[in-house]
């Protein structure tokens, strides 16, 4: 799942520097990662993972670094399985 | 205003040493004085020079309610941000610049008292706040093509040992030759992304302000938002450890929208109450008669209602939301906050606009006890100021994902 992360990341993320150079915890933020690319990237994980982020997980935290993001998409796909 | 306690910081509970919470009405009941009997009375010399309100701040400084939002446990009283709102309409009701100043002053003081109660140099520096009753000023916007996007930076901070260099050209910064400290923002670094900044509290000794721009504008005017270039040197423990992306969400726009809201809400009750006192003379000339702009006054007072309603849901969703990260950094908490600011930035002009029509020639002159002039144009500063395109634009690039949430209460 992290490498199809790091993909949109690069694809969408519009980060300045290669993803590849961010190791899975690093603060996207700081690398760069802008309100508009962040939800580039949040509409992106849920065309390619077949989800829907709810309203109350939209936040700064869970699109804060790789691991985080990789969290938020397998809590929202627990939940849709539930 | 909602019966809000004053906010108790750690530290002071940790001690055990809360103080009895501070009774907010005596704070907002001191700053209507000072309302009625300095801003009220100086008002038009302000706006007619262009000039600082000089008198109103002096007697705000005496009153200490520049400090109020410095915790308890360093000096100050905690206001909440219903009772800032609350001071910030009552002196926008008496002169919209005061109002104004008074709000840009506590945004910059929520950048501390929300994100700096754990830095050793920043909590000494509220407790000067407190004590010495320091006027903060900010300077977020640069010239260089960033104008007012405060989130993108073009300077960085330049870091020489223990110390830093900053300059910034073309910044507009209100009030800047009266604050005593400025709160300024650039990169991290001059090689960080635009997007990522860190903001740095400044104390007047430690920067050089050179004024490249004279404000001269419809309304507002005494806020004195000349541009300047700044520079300044001064030690790295003075920046905000906390990225200004996480403060700009978490404090800066929910305080910016709801006191400015605010300050709208202080110009469109002026403009209100102008109406009512015209309908009343209306009244008492012809007894028995209800004037036919009595009507127009109870649609008005409806408007007016609306616009309360608006801010105060505001001042309750951010008491509800303050402790909670997640929810500040939330899409849905910023699309709210903005919806705040675009909805009240129009309502003051539409308010002020239908009072012309309750006091007629009487609100068109500039020389009558019932004039609107200086109202209708304090009153469009709003929609500007933060263009409300911008803000529709930023929220519009969200909706690719944002889901509104329905429910009545949240």
């Amino acid at each position: 799942m992290k490498t199809t992360i790091r993909d949109i990341l690069a694809k969408h993320g519009r980060l300045p520097a290669p993803v590849g150079g961010l190791s899975d915890d690093d603060d996207l933020h700081a690398a760069g990662l802008t309100s508009f690319g962040s939800v580039e990237v949040m509409m992106a994980l849920e065309e390619a993972f077949g989800i829907e982020f709810p309203d109350r997980m939209l936040n700064r935290r869970n699109f804060s670094s790789i691991s985080a993001i990789e969290q938020a998409v397998m809590t929202v796909q627990a939940e849709e399985a539930a | 205003m909602t019966s809000a306690l004053a906010r108790r910081d750690d530290i002071a509970e940790a001690l055990a040493l809360v103080p009895p919470a501070v009774d907010e009405r005596e704070l907002v009941k001191a700053a209507r004085t000072i309302a009625t009997k300095i801003a009220a009375p100086n008002a038009a010399d302000v706006d007619e020079n262009a000039r600082f309100p000089s008198e109103t701040f002096a007697a705000l400084k005496e009153a200490g309610l520049l400090g109020i939002m410095v915790p308890q446990a360093l000096g100050g009283q905690g206001a909440s941000v219903a009772c800032v709102s609350e001071i910030c309409a009552a002196l926008a009701q008496a002169c919209a610049s005061s109002g104004m100043i008074y709000a840009m002053h506590q945004i910059k003081m929520s950048s501390l008292t929300v994100h700096c109660l754990d830095s050793e140099w920043h909590r000494g520096f509220m407790r000067a706040c407190a004590e010495e009753q320091l006027l903060l000023a900010s300077a977020t916007t640069e010239g260089g093509g960033v104008g007012g996007d405060m989130r993108q930076s073009i300077c960085g901070v330049q870091r020489d040992g223990d110390m830093f260099d900053l300059a910034k050209d073309g910044c507009l910064i209100s009030y800047g030759a009266y604050a005593d400290a400025i709160l300024i923002t650039a990169r991290r670094t001059p090689d960080a992304p635009a997007s990522d900044q860190v903001m740095a509290v400044m104390r007047a000794d430690q920067y050089r302000l050179e004024k490249t721009g004279a404000w001269n504008t419809m309304g507002m005017r005494g806020t004195c938002s000349d541009n300047f270039f700044f520079s300044g040197r001064a030690p790295a423990e003075q920046i905000i450890p906390l990225a200004f992306a996480d403060i700009s969400a978490q404090s800066m726009l929910p305080y910016a929208h709801l006191l400015w809201a605010s300050v709208w809400y202080g110009i469109a009750s002026d403009a209100v109450a102008r109406s009512e006192a015209f309908v009343r003379a209306e009244a008492r000339k012809r007894p028995g008669a209800t004037p036919p702009s009595a009507l127009r006054l109870a649609e008005l007072l409806t408007l007016q209602q609306r616009f309360k309603a608006l801010v105060v849901a505001g001042i309750d969703r951010y008491e509800r939301a303050k402790d909670d990260a997640d929810e500040l950094t939330s899409i849905g908490f910023g699309v709210a906050m903005n919806a705040i600011k675009i909805s009240a930035s129009q309502s003051a002009g539409e308010i002020v606009n239908a009072a012309f029509l309750i006091c007629g020639i009487m609100g068109y002159r500039n020389d009558s006890p019932y004039s609107l002039a200086r109202p209708m144009r304090d009153a469009l500063s709003a929609p500007i100021m933060i263009n409300n395109d911008r803000i529709l634009g930023n929220v519009s690039n969200l909706l690719a994902v944002y889901k509104h949430d329905a429910s009545l209460l949240r």
